[in-house]
């Protein structure tokens, strides 16, 4: 049997070296702005940590084509597993973060094997994924054993680093913005790879991909499973960073909606659109709710509104408006 | 657990089942006419419950007269909704839609929760404290014109797809949208009227509830889940099977509700739900093939 060939960058336009140096010097940046404007630090820890999860819902949604509805079973999953960890066993986060990671996989796979087996697939998974989010809902809801209603409070234990516990914003600053470069780097790896132009092939057309030999199957369990592990290991940070989690805050709809509209927004099915969404987005959310103290939901509002825009307008994303722009610009210059 | 405490909970399902009818009747039209997963229908739910409680609150109409507003306000709403937002990306892949639709239901929910806040509001009305009573088992009266409206409702919706022009043309233009088009059917106005429809359906179906269900900007999410489990289960596009399937899903929430915690309850549903969708994607009543 023939070698696979390999894929190689030809598959995409390559990095040139002023490409590389500026993202060297963009990284650069961003490690000295602690110390440049540390006000805008909670900013930019949410907009890395909505940034790994959309990233994470990208992969199914934006590459494999599978729109969920429901990725805060995931993220709840997640900061549950390594809460109860800690707050029973005292196992660290960081160990417990392994086995959200691990708990959302198991769990994607789950999902992904009833629904995909029989070829579910557009409204029908997103609604089943809502189901699921809402049956985890239901159960974190009336189980006290996991705290039901009132949701789970961490004890801060002081600084200490070796249980993801800091009393500076700095350490979850570092923690999510390296976390965000690798899931970046990850989701770049992929794309080159077969599995990556498979997950293209699986969402242009899935009958034809099927007819020309890609196991359709197992590529929608392989997105499924990168997707929902990514988006767990956002779920322990959130957990840990903000101290409290409760069933409405983690499985909640809000939150699938928070996290599926990064991508969306940014531009779904590219490496940059869910940071890009999450820069829009993030920002945006947190000076509504201190504008409208009051209102809990004017940033929804505000969400829904920019949806609808995107959807009627700017079907690629901000990143696709950015995208053309920029050839316009390249097409006027020479 | 005695013999009428069981009938009393049955009784409670089939009557909400009864408007869960309705409400995904308007869902499933709209679903089989233009192929829309219509996400915002709950939104519609909402307004129409508010429709309902600001005519009884302001205009001190009776609640059930209230429903003579509520149609022609929810039809018209309905009806620009189609035309401004889901006309001009018909033809794009449904996901959008989906997301559009999506979009509208975070705008109207967080709008209402802006302009009237998220407290929940309870229609006052006289009709609530009536009841009757049929040996041990009690029937509010609420409730029971509630099922009431939603049937009439319901048996209009049918007869008029089933006996007049319009509905032969909302049928045809569901079935084989080329097709009627060709025939002459003017497919806009048909898409226009059958959004309009199926929005005036859920707020009906909301005005109906209003008198014993309080009023909340995210109220909708209650009922859209439950319609979508009875669509699903009814079979997509299938009035009839929505119709059955409202009835059912009443029937299944209330067992639940006898054996489960409170917030618990729709777990039953939920479970069909995930069956159906795996194993029987076409509904009850649906052929095999998809």
């Amino acid at each position: 049997m023939p070698r696979p060939m390999q894929p190689t960058t030809h598959l995409r336009p390559g990095f040139g070296r002023k490409a590389w140096i500026s993202l060297g010097l963009v990284l650069v940046a961003l490690h000295l702005l602690p110390w440049v404007i540390p006000n805008v630090l909670h900013v930019m820890i949410m907009i890395f940590l909505f940034a790994i999860m959309g990233q994470g819902w990208n992969v199914l949604g934006g590459y494999a084509g599978q729109f969920s509805f429901g990725h805060s079973v995931f993220f709840g999953l997640g900061a549950y597993v390594s809460s109860l960890l800690f707050v029973n066993l005292g196992w660290s986060p960081w160990f417990g973060m392994l086995f959200s990671c691990a708990a959302g996989i198991v769990l994607g796979l789950f999902i992904g094997f009833v629904s995909f087996r029989y070829g579910l697939k557009g409204p029908f998974f997103a609604l089943i994924m809502l189901a699921f989010a809402e049956i985890f809902h239901m159960i974190a809801m009336e189980w006290k054993a996991v705290g039901g209603a009132l949701g789970i409070l961490i004890p801060l234990e002081g600084n200490s680093p070796a249980l993801m516990q800091f009393m500076d914003k700095e350490p979850f600053y570092f923690i999510t913005l390296w976390m965000m470069v690798g899931s970046l780097y990850l989701v770049w790896k992929m794309e080159g790879t077969r599995m990556g132009l498979y997950f293209l092939a699986t969402r242009e057309d899935h009958d034809a991909s099927e007819a020309l030999g890609v196991d359709t199957f197992k590529v929608q369990m392989v997105a499924m499973g990168i997707s929902a592990g990514m988006t767990s290991m956002g779920g322990t940070i959130y957990a840990q960073y903000l101290l409290y989690i409760d069933p409405d805050s983690t499985f909640g709809l809000a939150n699938s909606v928070e996290i599926m509209l990064r991508p969306i927004i940014g531009g779904p099915g590219t490496i940059l659109g869910p940071l890009l969404g999450s820069v829009v987005l993030t920002p945006l959310s947190e000076i509504t709710r201190l504008a409208f103290q009051s209102y809990s939901g004017v940033h929804l509002m505000i969400y829904g509104l920019i949806l609808v825009v995107v959807i009627m307008f700017l079907p690629d994303g901000i990143i696709g408006l950015v995208r053309n722009v920029f050839y316009k610009m390249l097409k006027r210059v020479g | 657990m005695t013999m009428s405490f069981v009938f009393q909970s049955l009784l409670n399902g089939l009557l909400v089942g009864g408007v869960y009818s309705l409400m995904a009747m308007g869902l499933t039209l709209i679903f089989g006419v233009m192929k829309v997963v219509n996400f915002a229908h709950g939104s519609l739910i909402m307004l129409g419950m508010y429709v309902a409680y600001w005519s009884v609150a302001l205009l001190h109409v009776d609640p059930y007269v209230s429903i003579l507003i509520v149609f022609p306000v929810l039809f018209i709403i309905g009806a620009s909704f189609q035309k401004f937002l889901i006309n001009p990306i018909i033809n794009a892949p449904e996901h959008n839609q989906l997301l559009l639709t999506l979009g509208v239901s975070l705008f109207m929910e967080n709008l209402a929760v802006f302009l009237w806040s998220p407290d929940y509001r309870v229609m006052k009305t006289s009709y609530a404290e009536i009841n009757f009573y049929i040996g041990d088992i009690t029937i509010s009266l609420v409730r029971l014109l509630a099922f009431c409206f939603a049937m009439l409702l319901a048996a209009i919706l049918y007869v008029v797809l089933t006996r007049t022009d319009l509905g032969k043309a909302i049928r045809a233009a569901s079935e084989e949208p080329r097709g009627a088009l060709l025939m002459g059917i003017n497919i806009r106005r048909i898409y226009l009227i059958s959004f309009g429809i199926g929005a005036a359906c859920a707020g009906v179906g909301g005005a109906a509830i209003t008198p014993f269900f309080p009023v909340y900007p995210y109220v909708g999410w209650l009922f859209v889940i439950t319609c979508f489990v009875v669509v699903v289960l009814g079979g997509m596009g299938n009035i009839l099977g929505a119709f059955v399937g409202g009835l059912i899903i009443g029937l299944a929430d209330s067992v639940g509700a006898m054996f489960l915690p409170g917030s618990m309850k729709s777990i039953i549903s939920f479970t069909i739900f995930i069956l159906i969708l795996l194993f029987k994607p076409t509904g009850l009543f649906g052929k095999n093939h998809a």
